[in-house]
Parts: C-alpha cells; sequence; structure tokens
C-alpha cells in the first residue's frame, strides 16, 4: 500500500525552524517537517494549537503573521476549506474552474465534478447544494489544478456525522487516483487514522508525535487494531480516560 | 382575522398506543406570518384611492379648484399634449435628468473602483467624497449659479452630484467590504489580479451598486424637481410654476402624473435589471 519509492525520496513539502507568532505569542515554535511526495499526512491538534497556522503558512496565506525560518513547497498548491467558498454568483462549474487555465480547463472541470459523484450538477447555483455536496465540488475545484499538494483545513469539519463517513471514503480514493502529497488539518482522532499513512500532532508549537499507521485501507472504523493508535494519539493530546 | 383554515392530515386512525393520558391531536399552531400574499397587492391600494378621488368628485365633495377630478386631469394632459408644449417640457426634463444621471453614475463607479481597489485611490477620494456628502447638494445652487450660469450645465451638474454620491458611497462600500474568505480563495486559486477584480470583486459589489444606483435615479428626479421649480425657463417643473401662478391645479396634478409615472418607470427598470444581473440572488429568497 506504500506510494510508489521514487516518489517518496523527494520531498514535496520541507519546513526548517518554521515560526510564527501572533501578538507576541508564539504559536510555532521552530518547526522541522518533511512531507514527502504522494503521502498522506494528517495533522492533529487542540483547536488553537497552531494547525491552521501551520497550514496557512504552507498554502502561503498567512500574510501579516510574525514568523520565521525556510519553507518549500510544490508549484501546484491547492487548498481545501472548512467552508467551501464557493462563489455564491457563480454556478458550480465556472466555480469549479475558478483560477484553472488552457483550452482543456472545462473538460478537466467536468471530469473533476463527475469524479466527485457531482456529474450533472454543473449549472447548479451554490446555494442549491447541500453543505456535502457544496464541500465535494470544492474538492473538484481542488482537483482541477492537478495539485502535487492538496492542503485541507478542517474540511469535513462543517459536516454532518454520516456525511462525514462518505467524505472520508470520497478523499482517499481521489488521493490514491492521483496521489498528491496531502496535509489534511483536523481536530478528529478517528478521521486522522482512518485517511492517513501518517499523524502528527502539534503540541506547544511543535511537533508532538510523528506517528505511521501503518494498515491496510480501506479502514474501517470498527477495526481493533486502530484503538491502539488512537491511545497514542489521545495520549500526545493529553486527554486521559477518565475512569469514573 | 379570526377563521383559521388547519389542513390537518387525515390522521391515521389515532395511534391506540398504551395512552397513559389522554391524547390530543396535533393542531397546527396559530400561524404569526402574515401569511400568502394577495394577488397584485402592491397596486391595490393605489387603485382604492383613485376610486375614492373619482367617487368624491363625481359627488361634489371635492372643491374642483383644489383638487380637480381625475378626468379633468386627463382631459387637460391630453390637450397639453397635443395643443401645449407638454411633449417639450416632457423632453426637456427628461433630458436635463438623464444627463445628469449618465455623467452622475458614470463617475460613482469610477470613483468607487478607484477608492475600493487602491489604497492611494482610497486616501485620495474617500475623504473628499464624505465632506462632499456632508454638504446637502441641493445648498451648492447659489454657488453653481455663479460658476456655470443659469443655463443648463448647472441643473446638469448637481443633479450629477445628487446621483453620484449614493452610487459612490453603496458601491465603494460593497467592494470595501468584499468577504475575506474570498479574498484568500482567490490567492489560493492563483487568480491574477485583473481576474480578482473581474472575477470575484465587482460580481460580490453588485448588490451594493445596485442599492446605490435605486437611490440615485430617486435622487435624480428629486433633483430635477427643485432645480425646475427654482429657476428654469422650460420643462415640466416650469410647466407646474406657472400653473401655480394661475391657480390651475389641473396642470400641476397632469404635471405631478408625469414625474410619478418616470419615477415609476426608472425603478422598475432599474428592477429588472437588478434582477437579471443578480439572478444568483432569487434562489436564495425563492
Amino acid at each position: 500500500m506504500a506510494p510508489h519509492a521514487e516518489q517518496l525520496t523527494r520531498p514535496a513539502v520541507r519546513l526548517r525552524g518554521l515560526t510564527r507568532s501572533f501578538a507576541g505569542r508564539t504559536v510555532l515554535d521552530g518547526i522541522d517537517l518533511d512531507l514527502p511526495a504522494g503521502q498522506f499526512t494528517a495533522l492533529l491538534g487542540h483547536s488553537g494549537s497552531g494547525k491552521s497556522t501551520l497550514l496557512r503558512a504552507v498554502a502561503g496565506i498567512d500574510h501579516g503573521v510574525a514568523g520565521g525560518g525556510t519553507l518549500t513547497a510544490p508549484e501546484r498548491v491547492s487548498v481545501v476549506f472548512q467552508d467551501s467558498r464557493l462563489l455564491p454568483w457563480r454556478r458550480v462549474l465556472p466555480n469549479v474552474l475558478l483560477g484553472a487555465a488552457g483550452g482543456d480547463a472545462e473538460e478537466r472541470g467536468r471530469a473533476a465534478l463527475a469524479e466527485v459523484g457531482l456529474g450533472g450538477r454543473e449549472r447548479a447555483w451554490p446555494s442549491e447544494l447541500s453543505g456535502g455536496e457544496a464541500q465535494r465540488a470544492a474538492l473538484a475545484r481542488s482537483l482541477v489544478r492537478e495539485p502535487e499538494l492538496l492542503l485541507a483545513d478542517e474540511p469535513f469539519g462543517a459536516l454532518d456525522a454520516l456525511t462525514r463517513i462518505r467524505m472520508h471514503g470520497l478523499l482517499r480514493r481521489l488521493w490514491e487516483r492521483h496521489r498528491p502529497c496531502v496535509l489534511l488539518v483536523t481536530h478528529d482522532v478517528d478521521e486522522a487514522i482512518v485517511l492517513a499513512d501518517r499523524v502528527l500532532v502539534l503540541d506547544r508549537g511543535r511537533i508532538g508525535l510523528d506517528l505511521a499507521i501503518d494498515r491496510p485501507h480501506p479502514r474501517s472504523y470498527r477495526d481493533p487494531l486502530l484503538g491502539e493508535y488512537r491511545e497514542r494519539l489521545l495520549t500526545a493530546l493529553g486527554v486521559t480516560e477518565d475512569p469514573a | 382575522m379570526t377563521t383559521v383554515t388547519t389542513t390537518t392530515t387525515p390522521a391515521a386512525p389515532a395511534p391506540a398506543g398504551p395512552a397513559d393520558g389522554e391524547e390530543r391531536q396535533v393542531r397546527r399552531r396559530r400561524r404569526l406570518s402574515p401569511g400568502r400574499r394577495l394577488p397584485a397587492a402592491r397596486m391595490l391600494g393605489p387603485v382604492l384611492v383613485l376610486l375614492l378621488w373619482a367617487a368624491a368628485s363625481a359627488a361634489g365633495l371635492l372643491d374642483p379648484g383644489a383638487i380637480p377630478a381625475p378626468w379633468t386631469v386627463l382631459e387637460t394632459g391630453a390637450r397639453l399634449w397635443t395643443e401645449g408644449t407638454l411633449a417639450d417640457d416632457i423632453l426637456t426634463s427628461l433630458r436635463r435628468a438623464g444627463t445628469g444621471f449618465a455623467l452622475g453614475l458614470t463617475a460613482g463607479i469610477v470613483l468607487a473602483l478607484a477608492a475600493g481597489l487602491s489604497r492611494a485611490g482610497e486616501a485620495l477620494i474617500d475623504g473628499s467624497v464624505q465632506l462632499n456628502r456632508a454638504v446637502p447638494t441641493l445648498g451648492l445652487i447659489p454657488l453653481f449659479i455663479l460658476w456655470l450660469g443659469i443655463g443648463e450645465t448647472f441643473k446638469v451638474a448637481i443633479i450629477a452630484i445628487v446621483v453620484y454620491i449614493p452610487i459612490y458611497l453603496n458601491t465603494h462600500a460593497a467592494l470595501s467590504g468584499i468577504d475575506h474568505r474570498f479574498v484568500e480563495l482567490a490567492e489560493v486559486q492563483g487568480l491574477s489580479r485583473p481576474a480578482f477584480v473581474r472575477q470575484v470583486v465587482v460580481p460580490g459589489a453588485l448588490p451594493g451598486f445596485f442599492v446605490g444606483l435605486r437611490l440615485g435615479v430617486t435622487g435624480s428626479w428629486l433633483g430635477l424637481v427643485v432645480l425646475e421649480q427654482i429657476n428654469a425657463t422650460s420643462g415640466l417643473g416650469y410647466m407646474m410654476f406657472q400653473a401655480q401662478n394661475y391657480g390651475q391645479t389641473d396642470v400641476i396634478l397632469v404635471g405631478l402624473v408625469v414625474y410619478g409615472v418616470f419615477g415609476l418607470v426608472s425603478d422598475t427598470l432599474v428592477r429588472l435589471i437588478e434582477r437579471r444581473v443578480l439572478s444568483w440572488r432569487r434562489t436564495l429568497s425563492s
């Protein structure tokens, strides 16, 4: 199940001594991290731990945030946000094509919509989509760019539990087909374990735990062997089971 | 409205559950919203007023010198159109309002774009416009007469100012209030600045622009009326002013009706355009 070996040799993302701080409060405290090309990584942490700050730094959209360190990322980067961010004044297909260049862009847009199961909804308005559909359109938009790096900031956080499970399957299938390097920011331990091959825990501005999840896909939420990973991650997050 | 029609679904034979208390069939709650709209509701009030006016005139309850009957107004209108200068007056007034409006619209859009899209533009323009707004435009009339003479130029200039201010204010507010999340998205999607402006900023600012546009249209008629009644030698306002001197109430009413038609037609037109351009918004309210 491991991605192609020659892909893994070339890191897609490389962070060295990355620091970021808001109003004197250090959020990222010198992070060193390599994300190999084609690897599916999840980043866990408490709210306010700096997960999003890290993602936004890698995406290059943290204007005006103080910090230093070096950061390399691929040319083609896509970001999926927690909200779908579909422009309400554009129909679905033009939304998916936002910023896409090239004569075959429309074709790729239609293909991407079909891939996420929204074939036939090209002419719908964003306001006519359900939350899950809107998020699938956002995924399609990120695919059109054929990204080498896909950054996802709690992309399923606003969805209901059932839709979320379906979206997990979709995201994993898309990853298997396109093999971008994925950095999925989430606060959901189960989501991280089921989806990712490597889980990072951000703790006090540093990578507190770097855990490889060595289980075959598709993974089931009921797989008892995943329980061990869950325990370790919860401990790293400082969550202890209340004996009462 | 005391009757409440409830269409309860024919209850399947009352569920014979283990009723430990008495069972009550669910009654729909009393509706608090006003309910469905009456057909052609907008026109109902005006038509009623017209009918009352006609009835009162026919019954001789109204002094024809103060409020002539509706048909008298119509007759006078027809007479002024065929024998008098009504058509010319209307054209003159329309030209004034149209020219002033076009200038104001252009100025409002250009200034709002310049101020909304660049910090330098904002620094130069926004403060000045806000100052301009603080001075009631009609108060500028004496100054403008001294500068531009009492001809058409000054009238057009005043109307243009009355029009540009609401268009500028609303468009600028919409441009600078663009959702930060969409700016971020445009950055992530690698949009160039012109593409960002064209695909995100301008469409996002259109609803605000239309608010300004409708205020501007109303403003252009308001400015027109005031200007034509203060100092004009032609146009609708002048006609009405003359009629006041001769006590011709019916002529004044003809002028008011024409003004009313102007306002109604232009507002409807703007609303139609708005509906077409902002068709994506309709899905929200429907």
